[in-house]
C-alpha cells in the first residue's frame, strides 16, 4: 500500500498516544505567564536553561509533559514569591544534581566544557602566528 | 616524525573505534538518580486523598523504617509493582504514598483492583512533593530510615527480585 505523507498525516490525528498521562489539568502557572513581564523574562529565561526529567532532550519551556508543565509551575511560583533565578536553579540541583540545569557549573567534570574553547583559542593564535611569520621571512 | 604521522590516522580512527563501542557496549545510565539520597526528608505537608486515610506530614515518618511510595492511578507499572508492595506490607513494612496528579475517584478503584499496602496517602496535585524528593517519575520507592532520612531510592517498579533487597535496605535504616 501506498502511504502518501497526507494519509499519514491524517492517521497520526487519530492515534491516540501511548504513553500515561495523567488526566488531571496542567497546574495553574504551567501554560500562564506571570502578570509581571519582567519576573516572566526572569522566569522564562530560568525555564529554558533546566532539563526537563522525562524528556531529556529538552528544556522545561519546550516540553509539554506533565512534569514539565509542573516545574514551570513551580519555577513562575518561586520568582512571583521574590525569589532570585539562581535561587531556584540551586533548590533544584540540590534535589536532582547539575543533571537538572543545561548552565552546568564550573567542577572537575565540566573543567573540560568550560576550558577547552580556550586552549584551541590559543591553539589556533599560535598556528596563525607560525603561518603569517612564515610569510614574512 | 614523518613515519609516526603516518600511523596518526589510522591511531585516531582507532580511538574513535573504541569511543563508539564502548558507547554501543555500556550504553549511558540515563535515570536520574535523587540528589537526596542521605539527606533528611524534605519538609512535606500533603492532605489527605482519601477520606479515612492520613496525608503525609515529614514529621510523623520517623521512629521505624518504612517505604514512601511515589505513585500514580494513570501510572501502568505502579500497577505491575503492586502485588510486591503487598507483599512488602505482608512483611510488616509501612508503606506511605504519594498520590501524583490524581484524584480520590481514580486512587479509590486503583486501590480496589489492585489491592491497598499504604498506611497513609498524600496528595501531590501539581508534583510539588515529588520535585522536593528529587523524584523524576512514577513509580519510585524511597527508603526511609527510623531517623527520618532518605537512606535509599528505587527507580520503577518494584519487581518480585527486589523485594529481597528493598527488605534488607529497611533493615540496613534501624
Amino acid at each position: 500500500m501506498l502511504v502518501t505523507p497526507a494519509l499519514a498525516g491524517v492517521t497520526l490525528i487519530f492515534a491516540a498516544p501511548s504513553f500515561a498521562d495523567s488526566k488531571l489539568p496542567p497546574a495553574e502557572l504551567a501554560y500562564t505567564q506571570l502578570p509581571d513581564p519582567a519576573q516572566e523574562a526572569k522566569a522564562k529565561a530560568l525555564m529554558d536553561t533546566l532539563r526537563c526529567l522525562v524528556c531529556q532532550g529538552q528544556s522545561i519551556a519546550d516540553s509539554d509533559a506533565d512534569m514539565a508543565g509542573d516545574m514551570r509551575a513551580l519555577v513562575r511560583q518561586r520568582i512571583a514569591a521574590g525569589e532570585r533565578p539562581g535561587d531556584v536553579r540551586t533548590w533544584l540541583v540540590q534535589r536532582y544534581g547539575d543533571y537538572v540545569t543545561y548552565d552546568p557549573p564550573f567542577s572537575w567534570v565540566t573543567a573540560p566544557l568550560w576550558l577547552a574553547p580556550l586552549v584551541l583559542l590559543g591553539l589556533g593564535v599560535l598556528i596563525a602566528r607560525r603561518n603569517f611569520a612564515k610569510r614574512r621571512s | 616524525m614523518r613515519r609516526v604521522l603516518l600511523w596518526a590516522p589510522l591511531v585516531l580512527f582507532a580511538l574513535v573505534f573504541a569511543l563508539v563501542a564502548s558507547g554501543l557496549l555500556r550504553p549511558a545510565d540515563r535515570t536520574v538518580h535523587s540528589a537526596m539520597v542521605g539527606k533528611p526528608l524534605p519538609a512535606l505537608a500533603l492532605p489527605a486523598l482519601l477520606p479515612g486515610k492520613p496525608g503525609i506530614a515529614s514529621a510523623e515518618l520517623k521512629g521505624k523504617p518504612r517505604l514512601l511510595n511515589v505513585f500514580a492511578s494513570w501510572c501502568i507499572p505502579c500497577i505491575a509493582e503492586a502485588p510486591q508492595l503487598m507483599k512488602l506490607k505482608q512483611a510488616g513494612v509501612e508503606i506511605d504514598a504519594i498520590a501524583i496528579r490524581d484524584t480520590p475517584e481514580a486512587v479509590q478503584a486503583f486501590l480496589a483492583s489492585n489491592g491497598d499496602p499504604y498506611a497513609r496517602i498524600g496528595d501531590d496535585k501539581a508534583s510539588r512533593a515529588q520535585l522536593a524528593l528529587g523524584s523524576s517519575g512514577v513509580p519510585e520507592t524511597f527508603v526511609i530510615d527510623a531517623a527520618g532520612r532518605i537512606a535509599y531510592q528505587h527507580i520503577g517498579d518494584v519487581r518480585a527480585d527486589d523485594v529481597p533487597m528493598l527488605l534488607a535496605q529497611l533493615e540496613k535504616a534501624k
